[in-house]
C-alpha cells in the first residue's frame, strides 16, 4: 500500500503527511509539475498555502498538472484526502461538493478540536466506530464550510457528511458543523482538521489521526484482496 | 478592451469582513451605514471580451459562493 502526498510551491505540512503515512505504509512525494503518480494507491493532498493561496485557496493549485491526474485517479474511484488546503483544493476541482470561505471568527485560529464520525462506513472512516470522538488539531482562516441547503440534504441522505464539529467546537461557523465530507461515490474525503498532525500521543495531542490513514490502508487491501 | 471584474459574496452568505467593515465605520463618527460587503476587484486587458465570463466561472470567482460582474473600465469612472 504506497500513499502519494502532493507537493505543490508554498505546501507545508506535506512531510508530517509522509510521516502519518509511513506509520500504515509507503509513502512518496510527488511534485505539482509532473502528472505521474507514481503507481501510488491512494493520494493525500496536504495543507500549506498552495500557490500562495492567490486569488482564493486552492484556485490555481487546481489547474496544477498533478491535478489533472488525480482527478482522473478519483474518477477511477482511487481514494483522494484532502486536508486543509488540500481540502479547499478538491472543492475547487469539483471533486467534492461545497466551499470554504473565511472563519465566521475572521482569524486564524490553531487549537485541538473535537470532531465526531457521522458515518463510520467509509473508506476513510471504517476503522473508527459511529458516534467516536476524535481529537485532531485544526489551524486555518478559511475554513467555514458552505453549501447551499439542497446540496446539503442530498450530501446528508448520502452519507457523505462524515466527520462534524462536536458540540462547542465549531469556531469557523461551518454550516451544520461539518468539519469533513466525502464526495457521492465516498472514494474522495476532504476536512479541515489536520489528521497528519495527531500521528503521534507525544506532540499531536493524541494519535487520533492514524485511524484515517488506517482505515484508508483497509479500504485499500480490501479492493485488493 | 480593459476589463473589470467585480467579485462579491453571494447575498445570504455570512461575510465577516463586511460585518468588521460596517462595525468600524460607525466608530469613526459615519452614520447610517448598512449592508456592508467586502469583495474583490481583478482589472485585465482582454483582446476577446466574450471570453470573460466563462474565465470568471472557470477562474476568477467561485459561482457557488460569489457572484461576479463584468464592467468595462473605459465605461467605468475613477479617481
Amino acid at each position: 500500500m504506497k500513499f502519494g502526498v502532493l507537493q505543490f510551491p508554498g505546501s507545508c505540512d506535506e512531510v508530517d503527511a509522509l510521516n502519518a503515512a509511513r506509520k500504515v505504509g509507503d509513502a512518496e512525494l510527488l511534485w505539482h509539475g509532473d502528472r505521474d503518480l507514481k503507481g501510488a494507491d491512494a493520494i493525500v493532498v496536504p495543507g500549506g498555502f498552495s500557490y500562495g493561496d492567490y486569488l482564493r485557496a486552492g484556485a490555481i493549485a487546481r489547474f496544477a498538472p498533478v491535478m489533472e491526474s488525480v482527478i482522473e485517479f478519483a474518477g477511477d474511484g482511487g481514494l483522494v484526502l484532502g486536508i486543509c488546503n488540500g481540502f479547499q483544493v478538491l472543492c475547487e476541482a469539483h471533486l467534492l461538493p461545497g466551499a470554504l470561505l473565511g472563519n465566521a471568527n475572521r482569524r486564524f485560529t490553531f487549537r485541538q478540536v473535537g470532531l465526531e464520525v457521522l458515518n463510520s462506513g467509509g473508506a476513510f472512516t471504517q476503522g473508527c466506530s459511529l458516534g467516536e470522538r476524535l481529537s485532531i488539531p485544526a489551524k486555518h482562516s478559511w475554513g467555514r464550510y458552505h453549501a447551499d441547503a439542497e446540496t446539503l440534504a442530498a450530501m446528508d441522505r448520502a452519507g457523505q457528511i462524515v466527520l462534524r464539529y462536536a458540540d462547542g467546537e465549531n469556531f469557523n461557523g461551518s454550516v451544520h458543523d461539518i468539519a469533513g465530507v466525502s464526495n457521492e461515490r465516498g472514494n474522495v474525503f476532504g476536512l479541515m482538521p489536520h489528521p497528519e498532525h495527531a500521528a503521534d500521543e507525544l506532540i499531536g495531542g493524541s494519535a487520533d489521526g492514524l485511524k484515517i490513514f488506517a482505515s484508508m490502508r483497509l479500504t485499500v487491501e480490501g479492493a485488493h484482496a | 478592451m480593459r476589463a473589470r471584474v467585480l467579485i462579491r459574496p453571494k447575498a445570504g452568505i455570512l461575510d465577516p469582513q463586511g460585518e468588521a467593515v460596517e462595525r468600524a465605520l460607525p466608530a469613526l463618527g459615519f452614520a447610517g451605514v448598512a449592508n456592508v460587503h467586502v469583495g474583490r476587484l481583478v482589472e485585465l486587458d482582454v483582446e476577446d471580451p466574450a471570453q470573460l465570463e466563462s474565465m470568471c466561472e472557470r477562474l476568477l470567482a467561485n459561482p457557488l459562493v460569489e457572484d461576479y460582474e463584468i464592467v468595462s473600465a473605459d465605461a467605468a469612472t475613477s479617481k
